[in-house]
């Protein structure tokens, strides 16, 4: 292994931009001549607007234009889409209501756009904002998921019971068949609390109309500007592809929430044609709290079915999904193929069925968020499990293991073809790393201080690198989901990289660069990541479900091997010798049994320059390209060991160790895969003990802020003990599996696990606040009393 | 509009502003410094840490005129002659960033943290102090090494302070 290559833990190159304050995120971009957008939003759940009067706002100082839903219609603007056709068990299609970018008639959650205040300065446009008087009719809010579909209010004309699709997954018959030959069936009732996604960089947008090109230029906050172009100019109608540029700059995070294609910016591009200027638009923290997509939010039920030996037979689940007052870009994959093909988790189960049932709530969209209903399933199975190894008696790892798939391909009940792992291997290692031997001894100790001790587990699986295109696309994506790769390099032998992946904080600047490093022997120095810049990069798909390793860079290797194959070509003319007696080796070709070679940067001036070949039996330059569709999903794994101290006086619980040993397939910067893991973690951990979206029952966002919406800080976690396995994955070049969203996924049911463990009973709910775990622990401490 | 006179990372400046202008809106908006950021509304998040006269502050929870006649520090301010602080160092190599938007913030009040508690600093107090800077990305695990490493950097260091 090179100090630069595949397996090296290279420091970034990215880091000194922002380490020194020099990243450019969108809100540090103006443009001369620069207006202000603030967008008037709506205070009720659910109304209908009757009357917008601007007339009062309009004359106020700097006030360029108020836009409404009207002009938007005038302008023939199209609404936001969903870009996942879901049918319903019946076949009918999901039901979708119109998404307006701003209101048409109704306004369906706190939040939603009413009207866009544009003015020379951003206070004007809120100054501006105070002044516009709307008279709605307010409508009765919709706010609880499991009543949704109830409700006598309907919030779509096109979904007159609030439900978007009542889906299916798995063989029912053969599934009820299981639960009648077992011996135990643990049932579960779960909610999986409803998340604000947070990036610490708010949502942003600048929209620029160049009037003398008839061209529009978009900075946007945005984990897939390819996507967000072709939905702004196919769908929604803004301009042609061809006249419309979208560059996502450095960007603050996304973890899913940044995927989508959203109102502000698309008013933004629209609006900057309209008023003549460019227009900037900068969330803060309120605004996104209300109108970022938020994720999770699933009520459950849940059953195991164990036979008399501890071996699986079944599991079956009925979800209700929430998915907000629209549905958002990707919304409705989440809680169906993104959910349900993960209910078999790390296990030989013959039969799974699921049941999954979505409805409109006058809430905020629910789309995507870190994990994407791969963390809501493997908090299904791995708390089934975790109970059911308590109900039967079982050591809850030996339990598992009993019942890890062991022989690969696995082919589950429930689509997924797992295509390389091994399960023990991970479970062994980390009962080693959390020593698990000494927990006995560990908690007694605990005990000794009055403190309750608790150790959980989480055997997880998830499915990443999404995916070949033909399969998702039988699945109901409306888009193919392969990644492209452009390797151009200069005639000095540098190297500009260009992908259709997007780096929003995993490192691909230097990832990227240690594959060509490892492949062409150049420097790190002398490679350049582009991205983010649908002018640059001609198509791509963007980051999301940790697809730029196993996609993204299965294109860059493509795209490499031509290279290769290029330069072979060119060498065997400089160094007269046969094409298939050439060798690349470390940046040198060389002909095979002789002494003669050639530098990369050598040859790639040889191309160039062209002197030593004809260019009609070659063609001259080095560039080339790769679409690279991968043959399957990817299947990352691994164990997660939470070990925690409740205090039953005051209910706060303390992660006192965390072990997590993780198989990722071939890692290309082991310190930016543990990275990864951390922030994961600390995501996962965020959701079991500390954050939770909360609406009251008029529908207002009750956490609208960090005063109120809980973010994990420094002192609420531990430092982790990260280990890893590795089985390399065979459905992609590199052997790839990806390492996003494993901590997310992992972490929740593994401290819900330690801290039921510690409190002796299964009725903890998430976030496991001090309040939730005091009631908890009162309980077990009365239990304990009258026994 | 009113009148306001400080000195930004060495430099006298001098504008007209709007009375209700925050301090992080005449560094990014009226000096260009787009280094110091915004995270949130509530002075939670830390991403806006300077420090004013020495000390750290978020720069959303003062007025600009507040700081008349005050010196300023921003990240941009930190490496002094181009060469990077400790703690800058620190955060790289200790891979404590990821997407680098809270970055600028914490290692400003990571400075801080060892101005105030000194150069020897364990891990318990690292995250105590680190409750005003929130970071989505890292889970705290390599900022915590990262400010433990610059602290330690910083002993050995001309720049124990940031310019003032």
């Amino acid at each position: 292994m090179s100090a630069t290559g595949i397996g090296a833990s290279v420091r970034r190159k990215e880091d000194h931009r922002f380490i020194t304050g020099a990243g450019r995120y969108t809100d540090d971009i103006n443009r001369p001549n620069q207006a202000y957008a603030y967008f008037l939003r709506s205070p009720h759940a659910h109304a209908t607007i009757r009357k917008i009067d601007t007339s009062k706002a309009a004359k106020l100082p700097g006030v360029l234009a108020i836009l409404t839903g009207d002009d938007l219609a005038t302008d023939k603007v199209g609404g936001l889409i969903c870009g996942w056709m879901i049918h319903s068990k019946d076949g009918s299609p999901m039901k979708a209501g119109a998404h307006p970018a701003l209101a048409q008639g109704k306004v369906r959650y706190v939040g939603d756009h009413v009207a866009v205040i544009v003015a020379d300065t951003l206070a004007q446009a809120r100054d501006a904002a105070e002044a516009v008087v709307v008279d709605y009719g307010v409508l009765p809010a919709v706010v609880d998921t499991a009543t949704a579909a109830k409700s006598k209010t309907a919030i779509h004309d096109a979904a007159p019971d609030n439900t978007v699709f009542n889906w299916h997954l798995g063989n029912k018959a053969e599934t009820e068949a299981a639960f009648k030959a077992a011996k135990h069936v643990v049932k579960l009732d779960i909610v999986n609390n409803r998340l604000a996604p947070n990036p610490m960089e708010p949502r942003a947008a600048v929209g620029v109309y160049d009037k003398g090109e008839d061209h529009y230029t978009l900075y946007t906050t945005s984990q897939n500007p390819h996507v967000a172009r072709l939905v702004l100019s196919a769908f929604i109608g803004i301009a042609p592809e061809n006249k419309l540029r979208v560059i996502a700059p450095d960007v603050g995070g996304g973890f899913g929430s940044k995927i989508f294609i959203y109102a502000e910016e698309t008013v933004c591009v629209w609006a900057s044609k309209k008023v003549g200027r460019p227009v900037k638009w900068n969330s803060d923290r309120t605004e996104a709290f209300l109108s970022d997509a938020h994720g999770r939010d699933h009520v459950t039920h849940a059953e195991l079915a164990v036979d008399a030996n501890g071996k699986m037979l079944g599991l079956r689940a009925h979800t209700i999904a929430n998915l907000g007052a629209y549905l958002s870009t990707f919304a409705s994959s989440v809680p169906t193929y993104l959910y349900a093909p993960l209910l078999s988790g790390q296990y030989n189960i013959p039969a799974v069925y699921a049941e999954v049932d979505a409805v409109y709530t006058t809430t905020a969209p629910v789309d995507a968020y870190r994990g994407a209903g791969r963390p809501e399933a493997t908090f299904v199975v791995e708390r089934l499990v975790e109970v059911a190894a308590r109900q039967i008696g079982m050591d809850p790892a030996k339990f598992r293991q009993m019942n890890f798939v062991t022989k690969f391909p696995h082919q589950t009940p429930v689509i997924m073809m797992y295509d390389a792992g091994n399960y023990n291997a991970s479970m062994k290692k980390a009962l080693e790393i959390a020593d698990y031997k000494g927990f006995g001894k560990r908690r007694r100790e605990s005990e000794r201080r009055g403190k309750l001790r608790g150790i959980g587990f989480s055997a997880y699986i998830e499915a990443c690198g999404i995916a070949p295109s033909a399969a998702v696309g039988s699945l109901g994506a409306g888009v193919g989901l392969w990644e492209s790769a452009e390797v151009r390099v200069n005639p000095i032998g540098t190297v500009e990289i260009l992908t259709g992946s997007h780096s929003h904080g995993q490192g691909h600047e230097t990832t990227f660069a240690q594959l060509v490093c490892e492949r062409l022997g150049v420097s790190m120095d002398a490679v350049t990541i582009v991205h983010g810049d649908t002018d640059k990069v001609q198509m791509g798909m963007g980051t999301y479900g940790s697809r730029s390793g196993a996609v993204g860079m299965s294109a860059i290797s493509k795209a490499l091997d031509k290279v290769i194959a290029k330069g072979k070509k060119v060498a065997a003319y400089v160094l007269e010798a046969s094409e298939k007696d050439i060798d690349f080796k470390d940046g040198k070709f060389s002909v095979k049994g002789t002494d003669k070679t050639l530098d990369f940067g050598a040859c790639a001036l040889q191309a160039y320059i062209a002197h030593k070949f004809n260019g009609q039996d070659l063609e001259p330059g080095l560039k080339e390209g790769a679409f690279y569709d991968p043959t399957n999903f990817t299947f990352p794994a691994g164990v997660h060991i939470a070990e925690v101290e409740v205090d039953p006086d005051t209910g706060v619980t303390e992660i006192v160790n965390w072990t997590a040993v993780d198989d990722f397939g071939i890692v290309i910067n082991p310190m930016i895969v543990e990275g990864q893991v951390h922030g994961g973690i600390a995501q996962g951990v965020g959701q079991a003990l500390l954050e939770g979206v909360v609406y009251d029952m008029e529908g207002q966002l009750v956490t609208a802020s960090y005063m109120d919406y809980c973010m994990p800080r420094a002192d609420n976690l531990p430092s982790f003990k990260v280990g890893m396995t590795e089985t390399a994955c065979p459905s992609n070049p590199l052997g790839i599996k990806g390492c996003g969203e494993a901590g997310a996924i992992a972490a929740p049911p593994a401290v819900i696990n330690a801290i039921t463990d510690a409190v002796g009973h299964e009725d903890v709910s998430m976030p496991a606040t001090p309040k939730v775990v005091w009631r908890a622990a009162q309980k077990a401490l009365k239990k304990m009393a009258a026994e | 509009m009113a009148a306001v006179s400080m000195t930004v990372n060495g430099h006298s400046v001098t504008a007209d502003i709007d009375p209700r202008t925050l301090l992080v809106q005449f560094i990014r908006d009226n000096q260009r410094l787009t280094g110091t950021h915004v995270g949130c509304d509530t002075s939670q998040c830390g991403a806006c840490v300077v420090h004013v006269d020495g000390k750290a502050v978020k720069s959303c929870t003062l007025l600009a005129l507040q700081c008349d006649g005050s010196n300023v520090t921003t990240i941009e301010g930190l490496a002094a002659g181009g060469v990077l602080h400790p703690m800058q160092e620190a955060f790289r190599e200790h891979h404590g960033l990821q997407c680098g938007f809270c970055t600028p913030g914490m290692i400003m009040s990571a400075v801080d943290i060892v101005n105030r508690k000194g150069n020897n600093l364990d891990e318990h107090t690292i995250r105590e102090e680190l409750e005003g800077n929130i970071c989505r990305c890292t889970g705290y695990h390599n900022i915590v090494k990262a400010v433990e490493a610059g602290a330690k950097a910083m002993a050995g260091s001309s720049m124990k302070r940031a310019a003032e």
